[in-house]
Parts: structure tokens; C-alpha cells; sequence
């Protein structure tokens, strides 16, 4: 897939499509699938998000840990009260995944099994808005999957390479690309909703909570979910960004790159290592991990050994 | 190279690629090598995957993997209980393997009647995974393409032949290597493949007298 944003749209200009179109032919050629395969494909992905999302809403089981189950349910049941139904329902759609996830749940990683819920939060929600159907949602979804794979090739879409920066937030770039891309963006708008959403995470750690992917990560799908569609709102409205999306990823990428150990995902900075986190991990059945998070603060070749993604 | 399809995926049973999707295809692709589900396996875990594989399923994943599932299964999450419903006998150790060994790594050991594998490998990220060691001899396999694991006296011409018979069914390989115990005594190939290679030819290859055994493992996508 394209390594850079730049290279993707010049070469939808180049052969007079449109930035899905693009995507789609550059994966027949690496590939060798056929169109239809592939827009299969996407659409399976969009029918496992969205049984996952009926799953997390219609449960309030708890996760093996305790630490998720049934609040994405409680949020729904609240009802909303400051921004409206769209956000409640991607709040909760995000949320839902996570859920299902931390409970064995079958789920899309897309790009990771943390971040999830941003993608379907974003997408599902929208589609009841903007009333898109489903080859114009997987439309979305390729535009989605262009974003991904340039942030993955020129920076790092896993926490333990870039912290949740790079997994929430690549998740959320690609969440606004394909709206932007969905509402009639050019290129350009699109470009620029990259940046603005990255913009606006750059920098966030990876602190997962006894080492789960649990809390803080539902709440940062949630989080990372309206980020996307707030900078897609921007971008379609023609504000602009002076830094160019391939550098904006280029900074996220460098970010992660000096990102202390601890913050990548190791369970033993952050949230992880705070009093409340700690004792999460003990009760978690984890005292190994307490002891490290205690032992070994400031030693990071042993912390880079430990981790889920 | 990154496709749409490792960005827009893989569906898989949560909560972690490396911890849950990685040890189903550990445990998967140790069942290939073998040549089916094993009746007893014994695995240890190292690093990560020994201090937080409780809460990520860890287990369920490898024995699942074990099993046949994929990491999209669902019946992972009743794994180990469908594990003594088939006759699978298994047991979970930690161990230390070292500081050289990968965080996310697990050391097989499984029988399959007359049949036995020693197996190391890791979950490298991503759900992607690395075969490090097979029955002592060095090895380095994604599981990702169809692969051939054929076990052979080290005599000459035998990677002349294979390839040739590969060859001449327009198998066109991505990778091979080759190690043994020492010079003419025995050796281990790996062969990892473009495309599904025929039944058929690996039976042929079986029929080699200098081959002890062949295992195929379906390449994983």
C-alpha cells in the first residue's frame, strides 16, 4: 500500500480516480485479488463491527479482570445530555467494542485490537446520520485502510511502538479520512483532517492498567472516536492545517520513537504504575507485575520485555 | 510491506494480537508441524506472556491453536474445556528462556502417538508470529506462507532434488533454509512457498529415502 499520503493522491490524480478507487487498485496490484474479493472482504469486517457493537450494547458481563462490562450499556441508557445523540452513540459504539474485545469477544483490529472501536464507533454511528450505504461505507473503509497503512509504514500504529498516539490516534486519523472522504472532501480536506486529528493526540502515552487492554483504552477508543469526527468537521468546513499530513505522521512517529519504554505499552509507566493501578494489578491476580512497576522504574531494557499489543 | 488487510484487520477473538491472536497461531501451527491435534502437549511460558497471559487469554489462545482453531474462532474462549472433550491433554509451565528470547515466547513440547515435536517460538505483534526452533534444529518461519518442514538425512543433492520437484510444478519459493546436527548426519529444511503446494508432490517427496518425515502447514493469512 502507498508509503506516503502524498504518493496515494497523486496517484489518484494520476489515474482519475478518487482516493477509495486508488486504494483499491494499488491493493489488486499488491495482491493479485480481484476488486470484488476485496470489497467482500471490507464488507465482512463491517459485518463482524457491527455484531461486535450489538454485542457490547446488549451486555453489561463483565470482562475476566472486572475492570470493563456494561458501561457502554449504562452510557446508551443515560441517555444524552450535552452533545447530543451522535456523540452518545459513538461514545458508546467505541466503548461497546472494547468490551467485547477484553471479553474474548470477536472483533476487527483495525489497525489493532486496542484501538478498535474507534473505526466502527465512528463509521456505524455516522452512517444513521449521513444515511451512506453499504459500498459507499466500505468506500470509506478503503480510504480508512490508505490512512492506516501510510501511518504504519512511516510511523507505527502498535502502542508498543508509538504509544496509544499511534494506535488511538491512527485509528482516529483514519476514522476522519473516511469521513471527510464520505462527505465529498477533496483530497485535500482529507489531508487535512490527518493532520488535525493527529495534531491533537500527538504525544499521548500507552499506560495500559495491569497490562489489559481495558483501562484506560475504552475510554481513549471513546475519546479518540469523537476527536475524528470533530477534525473531519473542520476540515469539511475548509479550515486548514500548515504542516502536511506525511510530516504531521512523520512527528507522531519521532514522538514514539523517544517515547520513554514505560509508555509504550509495558504496563509499567503511567496510569499502570499510580497507587490505584498497582492495586488494580495485585487484584488482577499480577503481583509480578506490581513488582517490576516498583523495582524497575527506571529500567527501561528490562520494561521494553513486557507488553501486550 | 503493509496491505489494506493487515490495517483493516485481522478479525479476531480480543483482547490482544500478540497475546491472543499470536498464541492461537503458535499453538496452531505447532498442531501442523505435528501433523494434527496432539494428545498431550506440554508448554511453557516465558516473559510476557507468563506475567499478563492470564488476562489475555493466553492459554485459551494456544490450546485453541492447538486445537485447529484460528485466531478468529470463537470457540477460543471455551478452549480448554473443549481441549478435554477431544483427548488433548495439556500443561502450562512458566520458564525462563533467557534474556535473548523474544518477551511473547513459548516453548512446546507435544505428542501425537509415536509422533513428537519440540517447538519455540514467539509472538512477534500485530498477531504475526516466528518459529524459532523445531526439534532442536534452528529454524525461522512466519507461518504466514504455506510452508514444508522436512526432516532429512544430510546427504548431497537433497536440496537440489526438492527444489527441483517444487520447481517443475511452477512452485515458486520465498524462502529456505537449511540446519543440521552436523555434517552427513541430519538435517532440517524449511521451505516457505508462494502458493499452496499440491498434496500430491509433497507425497512424492515423502517417497525420497533419505526424507524421514515432511509436515505442510497451510500458510495462515
Amino acid at each position: 500500500m502507498f508509503t506516503s499520503m502524498e504518493a496515494w493522491f497523486e496517484a489518484a490524480l494520476g489515474q482519475g480516480v478518487d482516493l477509495a478507487e486508488a486504494v483499491l487498485l494499488r491493493e489488486m496490484k499488491d495482491t493479485g485479488a480481484d476488486r470484488e474479493r476485496i470489497r467482500a472482504r471490507i464488507r465482512d469486517a463491517l459485518e463482524v463491527m457491527e455484531n461486535a457493537v450489538a454485542e457490547g450494547l446488549a451486555s453489561e458481563a463483565p470482562s475476566p479482570s472486572g475492570l470493563t462490562g456494561g458501561r457502554a450499556r449504562r452510557l446508551v441508557a443515560s441517555g444524552p445530555r450535552l452533545m447530543g445523540e451522535t456523540a452518545t452513540s459513538m461514545l458508546s459504539r467505541a466503548i461497546a467494542i472494547l468490551e467485547v474485545n477484553a471479553r474474548m469477544g470477536l472483533i476487527v483490529a483495525a489497525p489493532t485490537a486496542g484501538a478498535a472501536g474507534v473505526v466502527p464507533g465512528v463509521l456505524l454511528t455516522m452512517r444513521e446520520q449521513r444515511g451512506w450505504n453499504i459500498e459507499r461505507l466500505v468506500d470509506g473503509m478503503l480510504v480508512a485502510g490508505g490512512v492506516g497503512a501510510v501511518v504504519a509504514q512511516r510511523a507505527s500504529i502498535a502502542g508498543a511502538g508509538g504509544g496509544c498516539q499511534a494506535e488511538t490516534g491512527s485509528a482516529a486519523a483514519m476514522s476522519a479520512a473516511a469521513v471527510t472522504y464520505l462527505e465529498g472532501g477533496t483530497p485535500e480536506q482529507v489531508g487535512t483532517s490527518v493532520s488535525l486529528t493527529l495534531q491533537g493526540m500527538l504525544g499521548l502515552i500507552c499506560d495500559p492498567i495491569a497490562g489489559l487492554v481495558e483501562i484506560p483504552c475504552a475510554y481513549r477508543n471513546a475519546s479518540a472516536a469523537i476527536q475524528a469526527v470533530a477534525c473531519a468537521e473542520m476540515a469539511l468546513a475548509g479550515l486548514d492545517f500548515p504542516v502536511a499530513p506525511d510530516e504531521v505522521i512523520d512527528v507522531m512517529g519521532e514522538v514514539g520513537r523517544k517515547m520513554d519504554v514505560r509508555y509504550r505499552e509495558t504496563a509499567l509507566g503511567g496510569l499502570a504504575a499510580t497507587p490505584s493501578g498497582q492495586r488494580i494489578a495485585r487484584q488482577a491476580g499480577m503481583p509480578e507485575l506490581v513488582q517490576i512497576q516498583r523495582s524497575g522504574e527506571a529500567r527501561g531494557e528490562q520494561s521494553a520485555r513486557f507488553g501486550p499489543s | 510491506m503493509t496491505g489494506l488487510f493487515d490495517i483493516l484487520g485481522p478479525t479476531m477473538v480480543g483482547p490482544s494480537s500478540s497475546h491472543t491472536a499470536g498464541a492461537c497461531r503458535l499453538g496452531y501451527v505447532v498442531q501442523a508441524i505435528l501433523g494434527g491435534m496432539p494428545e498431550r502437549a506440554r508448554i511453557g511460558l516465558h516473559g510476557s506472556f507468563a506475567m499478563t497471559g492470564e488476562g489475555h487469554g493466553t492459554k485459551k489462545a494456544i490450546v485453541g491453536g492447538l486445537l485447529g482453531y484460528l485466531p478468529d474462532d470463537e470457540r477460543l474462549r471455551t478452549s480448554l474445556e473443549n481441549a478435554k472433550a477431544r483427548g488433548l491433554e495439556f500443561e502450562f509451565e512458566n520458564v525462563d528462556l533467557g534474556e535473548d528470547a523474544h518477551p511473547n515466547s513459548a516453548r512446546f513440547d507435544a505428542e501425537l502417538g509415536d509422533e513428537r515435536a519440540e517447538i519455540l517460538g514467539a509472538s512477534i505483534g500485530g498477531g504475526q508470529i516466528r518459529i524459532f526452533e523445531i526439534d532442536g534444529f534452528d529454524v525461522d518461519l512466519t507461518g504466514s506462507l504455506p510452508t514444508l518442514v522436512v526432516h532429512a538425512d544430510d546427504v548431497p543433492g537433497t536440496i537440489a532434488t526438492l527444489t527441483r520437484m517444487l520447481s517443475e510444478r511452477g512452485v515458486n519459493l520465498a524462502t529456505m533454509r537449511v540446519d543440521r546436527t552436523g555434517r552427513g548426519e541430519q538435517a532440517l529444511m524449511t521451505i516457505e512457498a508462494d502458493a499452496e503446494i499440491p498434496e500430491e508432490l509433497i507425497e512424492a517427496m515423502r517417497e525420497q529415502d533419505w526424507v524421514h518425515w515432511i509436515r505442510y502447514v497451510r500458510g495462515l493469512v
